[in-house]
């Protein structure tokens, strides 16, 4: 992008001069393919078979974080959505929204996190838009990208596909990009090294897929609100039971210091690269065994729990010490405790 | 990790629990003091774990819950000033006052901010000489320390912006209410381990005498609430009634003398009101007239009008905060009231008795049901 400005004006979403210059040395030279070099409304191609189609929009503070930015969040989160469905990523859309006084130089740095991203997700920006709102009206950046992809032709991921017996899988540690982010939000910065997990989880997905297919029964990202609220969503949605073991859910030392000292629960911090799956038991320590050799994300891969028929509907956990409780929806966000 | 997995050893947990089972003959009801221990109990699972004599009953011990409607009016009303910023911690923010919590008051422009210290407010006053910086200054004698310290520091530095509104509370106070309730039943009190690492053990020995009242000051680890209930079961069972620490690799008898030192020097014992308990003497503290420009209730008047009392939404968070009630006797839990709408303090923080309770029953559920 050529350095003729510092910030974002209204006029940079007016549709003249300054959006076109704006497109020219911004979007189109940093994601630049066969589709965008068009320059058309929208895009058009050529897909078969089953597709899934996802959109999610993404704000986040602060916009720059250890590990990402809302740029690969932006690219992660729709590419991991469409992963939930049994789906190869293809064509993504990518807007934005704008806050007037913006600096470009962020916004430099967020696109090009997009083209690393959608670059390592094999993914491609096909389409989009900028719009930029008067100062006061946005939070810096809003992004919203929706995707495509074509859905494996042995998937069959489906809630209702969720039987008792099944093995909860999940693909690696724990509450890593919320604490984070907390790691750095105004007001509450600690030192730590600290890194989001966020990252494309299809090709791992695909994996199973190819090797378990239909004993694949259900996949789904803890995002925000975290395991426990995964869990108890897909709970309430069979009017099953999940049983899970505190002692099995992987979590790095450094996360869990950082729950420690704020009295957060990780089962409630938000995640951006990692899956939750329901397996047949049958093929569940196979599974395992496959998306722990897929290093390093699945190393510490581990199966948390199992669908029961007891407590329909709730979520239980066997704790440390080997009593139980329930894991409740969580109300609102947590907080850290006063004392 | 280090000082933490050993104190949720299952192997060790396992063996308390068999002692305990050995020596229990009768009920006992024992309150923990601190919302921290409440917490902790739930959370690990440990209630349903006890021998069906051992009943715990979860105390006053939460900052949220204690802090009256009326605080809460002065500070949605100080909120409501332009001048104003209202810093406080993120737990206050949903908890009814009389009329509305400080959340509804931000939705209608109050200026709210949340913050995770008291000296990120004097920062914030710092930073902003044309605002008037106020910090909600809640808690027990655990926060009371850094809440001096802000007032310190801001009287250090000069700043004419920043101030505290003070709604500190007590333990022992507290605990002489419960005991001396004539329907107190309370036979032993788990002591609350992170306010005697400020206070000591000092103020206790009166009490557990004059009520004849085992007292073990203890942790928050399952390890550590498991033996802090044995000893307390243990003196129960043979007729003792001391203070004992069973939280000795934190507190010390005398307690942290510098953080003591900090408290007296900005603040000084005062009556307070409780929630849903009214006015307890001496049972809380207040700015000392020394730092009375960083008083927020001696600088801005008060300026709240209360409208009407806690209970008239059917709270009954002063029997529950007591001991008297079960959070499940009362005919709003889990129907009108819940932690995504609650009508009183002990719905809303996760330390709150009824949002423990909240869960706990949903547990009791679980267990009933065939494995």
């Amino acid at each position: 992008m050529e350095k003729t400005f510092e910030r974002f004006t209204l006029a940079h979403g007016s549709g003249g001069e300054l959006t076109s210059q704006l497109l020219e040395d911004g979007v189109f030279k940093l994601l630049q393919n066969e589709y965008l070099q068009k320059r058309h409304d929208g895009a058009v191609f050529e897909l078969s078979g089953r597709l899934a189609f996802t959109t999610d929009s993404y704000v986040v503070s602060p916009l720059f974080f250890p590990g990402g930015c809302i740029g690969d969040l932006a690219v992660n989160g729709t590419v991991n959505d469409l992963a939930m469905c049994g789906a190869r990523p293809k064509f993504l859309s990518l807007s934005f929204i704008l806050e007037e006084g913006f600096s470009k130089d962020e916004f430099h740095a967020i696109l090009s996190a997009i083209r690393e991203a959608s670059a390592t997700a094999g993914v491609l920006v096909v389409t989009g838009d900028t719009k930029v709102v008067e100062r006061g009206k946005g939070d810096k950046i809003f992004i919203n990208t929706s995707g495509i992809g074509q859905v494996h032709p042995q998937a069959q991921v489906d809630a209702g596909n969720i039987r008792p017996g099944d093995r909860i899988l999940i693909s690696g540690p724990v509450a890593s990009h919320g604490m984070a982010i907390m790691s750095v939000r105004e007001g509450l910065a600690f030192e730590s090294q600290l890194q989001s997990d966020t990252a494309p989880v299809h090709e791992q997905v695909l994996a199973l897929l190819d090797a378990f297919g239909s004993d694949i029964h259900f996949l789904r990202d803890p995002t925000r609100g975290g395991v426990a609220t995964v869990l108890n969503e897909i709970a309430r949605q069979t009017n099953l039971g999940m049983a899970i073991t505190e002692q099995q859910i992987p979590l790095e030392g450094q996360v869990q210091s950082a729950c420690e000292m704020l009295g957060l629960d990780p089962l409630y911090v938000a995640n951006e690269g990692i899956f939750i799956a329901w397996v047949s038991e049958a093929v569940s320590v196979a599974a395992l065994q496959q998306l722990q050799a897929l290093s390093p994300p699945g190393q510490q891969a581990a199966i948390i729990g199992k669908v029961v028929t007891e407590h329909p509907g709730q979520v239980v956990l066997q704790t440390f010490i080997g009593g139980r409780r329930v894991v409740a929806m969580p109300s609102g966000e947590q907080l850290p405790r006063i004392c | 990790m280090k000082y933490l997995s050993e104190y949720r050893n299952a192997a060790v947990v396992k063996k308390l629990l068999t002692e305990l089972q050995a020596i229990v003959t009768q009920p006992w009801m024992l309150m923990e003091i601190c919302g921290g221990q409440t917490h902790s109990l739930v959370k690990n699972g440990i209630l349903e774990m006890l021998p069906p004599e051992v009943t715990m009953v979860h105390g006053p011990g939460c900052p949220v819950c204690v802090t009256p409607a009326s605080m809460i009016d002065k500070a949605v009303a100080l909120a409501m000033r332009q001048e104003v910023v209202l810093c406080s911690f993120g737990d206050m923010v949903r908890v009814p006052g009389s009329r509305k919590s400080l959340q509804q008051a931000r939705s209608e422009g109050g200026n709210l901010k949340i913050v995770y210290s008291p000296l990120d407010a004097v920062k914030l006053a710092q930073e902003h000489p044309e605002k008037e910086v106020i910090f909600f200054a809640v808690g027990f004698e655990t926060t009371a320390p850094a809440n001096a310290l802000a007032v310190l520091q801001a009287a250090k530095q000069g700043l004419t912006n920043f101030s505290v509104l003070v709604s500190h509370v007590l333990v022992p106070p507290a605990m002489e209410a419960i005991l001396s309730d004539r329907f107190n039943n309370i036979n032993a009190f788990l002591g609350a381990g992170h306010v005697c690492t400020v206070m000591g053990l000092q103020e206790y020995y009166a009490l557990a005498q004059k009520y004849r009242v085992p007292v073990v000051v203890t942790g928050f680890e399952p390890v550590d609430l498991l033996e802090g209930i044995l000893l307390a079961v243990r003196q129960l069972e043979t007729g003792r009634a001391a203070v004992e620490n069973q939280y000795a690799r934190v507190v010390r008898e005398s307690g942290n003398e510098a953080a003591q030192a900090v408290i007296r020097e900005v603040f000084e014992v005062a009556d307070r009101e409780w929630r849903g308990i009214g006015l307890i003497p001496q049972s809380g503290y207040r700015v000392r007239e020394q730092y009375r420009q960083f008083d927020a209730e001696q600088k801005f008047g008060e300026s709240a009008e209360v409208l009407f009392s806690e209970t008239d939404t059917g709270c009954i968070a002063g029997e529950i905060l007591r001991g008297l009630k079960k959070p499940a006797q009362c005919p709003h839990f889990g129907k009108a009231c819940t932690p995504l709408y609650p009508l009183g303090a002990p719905m809303v923080s996760s330390e709150g008795a009824c949002a423990a309770y909240f869960h706990f029953s949903q547990a009791c559920e679980v267990t009933a049901s065939p494995h």
